[in-house]
């Protein structure tokens, strides 16, 4: 059972369908999740990246027990949560908790902290009186903030601070797992660097392992010691986070990495995406306008195929007519879904 | 030179009496050139932005001079902004569902401003617009005009708000964190337009970001704004290779560094950005500072020229960034 991983998910599949009448109704209801696996391990954080659409919030929901996939399985070690009766899932929850993007709108405004921290504790039967208050302040202290913060409102705190407040909050089950979606994102950056410093110790000390969802690749590589990219409701790549990132497999993981703002500015960016279309397959593209010219919108896509074909600079006959599968690559733990991975 | 801003401060009343937001900025923005201003939240920032376009909320006082294509801006009223603005001088905010007025077709508001300034037709501009919004890069421009803001997607809605802004050839465009509810593929896409339509036009940019690694892709000169204040600015190259402010440093400290060992400790700021009541004496960022000396907390700090265009406005300027 030891063995067994923190959190296994596989094939998870999850279609949003419209009621399909009235002007705004979509025809054909593209899934959120199109088979979606992977497991991760206790105290070695797990990233997922991919842009607005790509499945990721619905896969944390989903990993949450926040609502059901339409088919496939969610293991929290070795248990599958939506086999568990509705008394256990319960209990099973408390080990699971989720931060929020947003420290002004996840705290509720007219509570105290006190009864913002100690919400979770419901779930396991509630606690009360000394005990509650030793947890509030134990999980308050855990994050930074003072004991005698549990008094105050939430619009006493700073950004930062709320922040801390909606980690405190989490904390206080003593979660093996904390579901993170875009913990930072809406931080100033000296924040930001306080709040990752936090979930980095909280790791290290506290045994929180992290799934972490950002669109900032910096973020997650950061944290993560895997990372999974997704592009519409699938893994298109995995692997350790670092070395995907430089030298990424798939050519949508590479366009997300060029597409990162870099301190070292424009020459630097300009000589990838020059080099990023010169192996583009010969195509005639002028360099440097291939990103100005195409339309991120315009994608047509089919159920068949590589869903990134529409977009991709490297895409050729096959890709459209045959949906490459996750492989693994190069033998180590990468595993990539293209027909024709970058080297 | 397009724009030339003085001494330039905004006063805004709150229940505690007036608070300087922006505290005596001076700057200024040739045609053509791209002009970064970088700040975390409270910098003030987005209130120079908002003072340039006459845009500052009812009850704020603006005072020093904003000098734009040889005209004097400050003291002008309402009526004399109206007719600037839209023309001479466009913006492109964060959120375009909340800039675009969501019960009008996008195509009747990019010829909104061109009917207003142009005084062309109704037809003449729905026309004209349509040509926009190809111009931006807009896949079936025809189809965009026709529709309504929700029926855009994000990237979509900002393309057809740069369209808005430069349809009658503005010599300034301020762009208020124009990417940063993008994703980041998105994000780079915009920015090669508005870095396209700038080459083409010779018209001004002043990007206004939280993003460091935004304004260092983009721009030419960057202004370091803290409460207020501009701590440091010049040639981008110049300010991030090698600041000449604590503060800036700090900022460029706290980032996660692609490729740094995983888990390695960030640089923090210690403490919070002063309230602006509460300002004042010395420098702004004193207390927060590793270099602060006595003299940080009592004496403002001077700009000191580390030279072509690069200040920082620091006592001990000449020893930040040195091994302690």
């Amino acid at each position: 059972m030891s063995d067994a991983p923190l959190l296994e998910v596989s094939s998870l599949v999850k279609i949003y369908r419209s009621p399909g009448i009235g002007p705004f109704a979509r025809k054909n209801a593209r899934p959120a999740l199109a088979g979606v696996s992977f497991s991760m391990h206790q105290g070695r954080s797990f990233g997922i990246v991919g842009e607005s659409g790509s499945g990721k919030s619905t896969l944390a929901r989903i990993a949450l027990a926040l609502d059901k996939p339409d088919s496939g399985m969610v293991r929290l070690q070795g248990r599958s949560l939506f086999d568990l009766p509705r008394r256990e899932l319960r209990a099973t929850r408390a080990h699971m908790q989720m931060i929020f993007q947003d420290p002004y709108g996840s705290l509720d405004p007219r509570q105290r902290v006190e009864k913002i921290v100690a919400e979770p504790l419901a779930a396991l039967g509630g606690a009360a009186g000394a005990e509650r208050h030793a947890r509030v302040r134990a999980s308050l202290e855990a994050v930074g903030l003072q004991a005698s913060d549990a008094r105050k409102h939430p619009h006493e705190f700073s950004g930062g601070q709320r922040q801390r407040i909606a980690i405190a909050r989490a904390l206080i089950t003593r979660p093996k797992l904390v579901v993170a979606d875009e913990p930072v994102s809406a931080l100033d950056v000296s924040v930001q660097a306080q709040t990752l410093n936090l979930m980095s110790d909280l790791e290290r000390d506290a045994g929180v392992t992290f799934l972490l969802i950002s669109h900032d690749l910096a973020v997650v590589a950061h944290l993560c010691e895997t990372t999974a990219v997704m592009y519409r409701g699938r893994i298109v790549e995995i692997g350790e986070t670092a070395a995907m990132f430089a030298h990424p497999a798939h050519p949508y993981t590479r366009e997300l990495v060029d597409a990162t703002p870099r301190l070292d500015g424009v020459r630097h960016r300009e000589e990838r995406s020059d080099a990023a279309i010169q192996g583009a397959v010969g195509r005639p593209e002028t360099p440097g306008l291939l990103r100005f010219a195409r339309n991120d919108e315009l994608v047509s896509e089919t159920l068949e195929g590589c869903p990134y074909a529409a977009r991709c600079a490297f895409a050729r006959p096959r890709c459209r007519e045959e949906a490459p599968v996750l492989e693994t690559k190069g033998g180590g733990s990468r595993k990539v879904a293209c027909h024709f991975p970058l080297d | 030179m397009l724009l030339e801003v003085a001494e330039l401060a905004v006063d805004v009343a709150t229940r505690g009496g007036f608070q300087r937001v922006v505290d005596r900025t001076s700057f200024s923005l040739d045609e053509g050139e791209s002009l970064g201003v970088v700040g975390e939240s409270g910098s003030g920032k987005t209130m120079t932005a908002l003072a340039l376009m006459g845009l500052t909320p009812e009850g704020a006082s603006v005072s020093g001079s904003i000098r734009f294509d040889g005209r004097e801006l400050t003291g002008l009223d309402d009526n004399a902004m109206r007719q600037l603005r839209g023309d001479r001088m466009a913006m492109i905010f964060q959120e375009p569902m909340t800039a675009l007025n969501p019960l009008r077709r996008v195509g009747a508001q990019v010829a909104e401003p061109l009917m207003l300034h142009r005084a062309l037709s109704k037809r003449e501009a729905h026309a004209r617009a349509v040509a926009l919004l190809e111009h931006v890069r807009l896949a079936e421009p025809e189809r965009a005009a026709r529709s309504y803001p929700f029926q855009l997607s994000g990237g979509e809605r900002q393309r057809a708000m740069i369209a808005m802004a430069i349809g009658c050839g503005p010599r300034l465009v301020i762009a208020d964190e124009p990417t940063t509810a993008l994703d980041v593929t998105v994000q780079a896409r915009i920015l090669a337009l508005i870095d396209g339509l700038k080459s083409e036009s010779k018209m001004a940019i002043l990007l206004v970001s939280h993003d460091l690694a935004v304004i260092a892709g983009h721009c030419d000169r960057v202004i370091v704004m803290y409460a207020g204040m501009i701590m440091e600015s010049g040639p981008v190259e110049a300010v991030l290779r090698q600041p000449r402010n604590p503060y800036t440093l700090a900022l460029l400290e706290a980032r996660p560094r692609p490729g740094a060992p995983r888990g390695v400790r960030l640089k923090t700021i210690p403490g919070s950005p002063p309230i602006a009541r509460e300002r004042r004496k010395g420098c702004p960022f004193a207390g927060r500072c590793t270099l602060t000396i006595e003299i940080c907390r009592t004496v403002a700090p001077p700009e000191i020229a580390f030279g072509a265009g690069h200040i920082s406005r620091c006592h001990r300027a000449g020893e930040v960034g040195l091994a302690p």
